[in-house]
């Protein structure tokens, strides 16, 4: 009989650390091959389809980067969360709480326009997204609520109040009845990067520069510290005199505004009005990019590339091949799994023993 | 059949999947372990079911599909958290992530399809009793099972020896494992029944409740049956009870919807969501109460040394 055995490294393996994203991505790749062949299509041309063409035309790339900003905006400040034991999975939530709060100025006062307009629903967006994320930090904080379970109820009461605003008192009256708010006037439209070759918004830029300064944050700064401290060992970090409320505040309003400013970036960059959903998944989603990028804003730059490709190849996949784009949310599945089993053989050695070998080590 | 009664079948049924996944989380984290998977081996549960229902034309060879997918979803969990130590939150919400995703594109084909229902318990008489008889004598199966289920877990964990080894794994995993029980074969046992019932709870759901497949059909049940575990301070007899306050409060709002009292339905449905909350802070601002009833190895990680 076989058996997998763990055995605690005495140092972590740097090696392990640096590559354990890669040995995560080329599993995912093998398990995507096993289950194309299992769907019957060619592993090879689906492979293709999802992660090579969409990489191959410019209007596509942009699409990446339309795609990449919110994940990677949610995922920097899901960073902070994690990294300091904070269990924020409410980042949907606080996305859609931030794009109806940066809406109020174009759906409310559309004829209030000028070049502050934009930075004004910037701000309040990251406001919203905010606001949406105390709550879950207050009642941990206060009454030591699990902030998993709450900041997660608080999703779908934000996806009720989205619909309920955009069939109801937000909903265009010119609209044909159609559940969407009023298009955004021009001055309150996240413009595009080079608009003369794609769609990509300023929002990426957003993304790049938040990425940046959190990962600053993190690496040079004492608050950095204090979050790794607090998050490796909450009883350590009261010794040198942190406070954990405070941290929890300080990480919980750190995500829920770059999670607002997604939700914003996105109803203003991409969509252009409210509708009665705005994102796909992007704060789930996002959890998997943090630990993809291994909890660091560097590298979650370039895993929120990934997944944003995992989107668009969902898309190629189903025109090309007539695979679901459905599966899209499998790959993304599969490659969180594989990221916690390598992160594994950064702390532990794996073995496998054999009965046989086992009888014959207590035999000498 | 007085209406009081037709109220009270409908909140039985909307609480039966809470109850049943959750007895099963509650002997998982028992154990010691937490998985946040309940939503993702629930959602895997009802597709299986569906579809095996739906293309063998049997409710129960369904359930049993629900049943079997549940378990064989949550060893990819125990595998990772027991075998490999991976962080049991991170690792339960990929279980979720996951879930969620395959179950959308298993489904896919199902969507629309007539679904088929499980039959009804009819016994000539009792079930036409007035008042009860059709509480008592003329629901689902699955309804009898999870009170059968809630009996069977009070007796597992209090008064076998088993249940005792379990919550001792559960409360000191050190200690346990220096006194020769298998930690880790115990959790994975525990990991598997929690799966089987989230799958069963699932299967309730798309065989039951609504004989139907709708994409992210579970609607966050998998999480309220997490918070349920909390609020029951990992009683059983108390997660009966959470259950069907919890129907009460998603049956109550759909009625209050019907009657057209004015407030928006949207606000309505968010009840039983604001409810898991305003029933958490209420719990857990006890901190003696909580801290008492936890299970102190919960969501620790465990690596025997040999």
């Amino acid at each position: 009989m076989m058996r997998i055995e763990i055995v605690k490294r005495p140092q972590h393996s740097a090696l392990f650390s640096a590559l354990s994203p890669f040995i995560a991505l080329f599993l995912t790749l093998i398990a995507g091959a096993i289950l194309f062949a299992i769907l019957g299509k060619n592993p090879i041309a689906a492979l293709y389809s999802y992660f090579i063409e969409p990489l191959t035309e410019v209007w596509s790339v942009h699409e990446l980067l339309v795609k990449a900003a919110p994940l990677i905006l949610i995922a920097v400040g899901l960073s902070v969360c994690f990294l300091s034991n904070n269990w924020n999975i409410g980042a949907e939530g606080q996305l859609i709480a931030g794009g109806i709060a940066g809406s109020i100025l174009p759906v409310m006062f559309p004829d209030f326009q000028g070049w502050y307009v934009l930075p004004i629903m910037l701000l309040l967006g990251m406001a919203g997204g905010m606001a949406y994320a105390t709550i879950p930090a207050l009642l941990k904080v206060r009454f030591s609520t699990n902030e998993i379970l709450t900041s997660l109820m608080l999703v779908y009461v934000a996806q009720l109040f989205l619909d309920w605003l955009v069939r109801g008192a937000w909903r265009n009256p010119q609209g044909y009845n159609f559940p969407e708010t009023v298009q955004f006037n021009s001055s309150a439209i996240l413009p595009e990067i080079w608009s003369a070759s794609g769609r990509a918004h300023w929002g990426f830029i957003l993304a790049l520069f938040a990425a940046v300064a959190v990962w600053f944050m993190l690496s040079r700064t004492l608050n950095g510290y204090e979050i790794k401290v607090l998050g490796r060992s909450a009883r350590a970090g009261r010794f040198a005199g942190f406070s954990a409320g405070r941290l929890t505040f300080f990480a919980f309003l750190v995500s829920g505004a770059l999670a607002g400013l997604a939700g914003i970036a996105e109803v203003s960059g991409a969509v252009g009005q409210l509708r009665t959903s705005i994102s796909p998944g992007y704060g789930f989603t996002a959890i998997i990019v943090a630990f993809l990028g291994r909890l660091n804003p560097l590298g979650i730059v370039a895993a929120g590339l990934v997944l944003a490709l995992s989107y668009l190849g969902g898309e190629a996949a189903q025109i090309s091949l007539g695979i679901s784009e459905k599966s899209a949310r499998i790959f993304q599945g599969i490659i969180l799994f594989f990221v916690l089993a390598s992160d594994t053989l950064i702390y532990y050695r794996i073995r496998i023993v054999s009965r046989h070998s086992e009888t014959a080590l207590k035999g000498a | 059949m007085t209406m009081f009664e037709a109220i009270l079948l409908t909140v039985a049924t909307a609480a039966t999947p809470l109850l049943i996944a959750a007895l099963g989380e509650l002997v998982v984290e028992r154990s010691g372990v937490l998985n946040l998977g309940v939503e993702g081996m629930m959602v895997m549960g009802a597709v299986a079911g569906f579809a095996v229902a739906q293309t063998t034309g049997s409710a129960w060879l369904g359930m049993f599909a629900a049943i079997l997918a549940g378990a064989a979803f949550s060893l990819l969990f125990g595998f990772l958290t027991l075998t490999l130590v991976t962080n049991q939150v991170a690792t339960g919400l990929a279980l979720t992530l996951l879930g969620l995703g395959a179950s959308a594109m298993i489904g896919e084909s199902f969507v629309g399809l007539p679904g088929v229902k499980m039959a009804s318990l009819y016994i000539p008489g009792l079930s036409d009793l007035p008042y009860a008889g059709k509480f008592l004598f003329g629901q689902d199966p699955i309804f009898y099972i999870s009170i059968l289920l809630t009996i069977g877990v009070v007796w597992f964990l209090f008064k076998t020896r088993a249940g005792l080894t379990l919550r001792a794994v559960g409360d000191n995993h050190i200690s346990a494992h220096a006194l020769g029980v298998p930690v880790v074969r115990i959790r994975y046992l525990a990991v598997l029944f929690g799966g089987a019932c989230a799958g069963l709870a699932g299967g309730q759901l798309s065989l039951v409740y609504v004989p139907q497949w709708v994409e992210n059909m579970t609607a966050g049940r998998g999480w309220i049956a997490l918070a349920l575990v909390v609020f029951a301070s990992w009683r059983p007899w108390r997660i009966l009870a959470g259950a069907y306050l919890f129907g009460a409060v998603s049956i109550g709002q759909l009625h209050a919807q019907a009657l057209g009292i004015g407030i928006p339905s949207q606000f309505m449905s968010s009840l039983p969501y604001l409810a898991t909350i305003v029933v958490l802070v209420l719990i857990s601002r006890n901190k003696r109460l909580t801290l008492m009833n936890t299970p102190a190895s919960l969501g620790k990680p465990f690596v025997p040394d040999r």
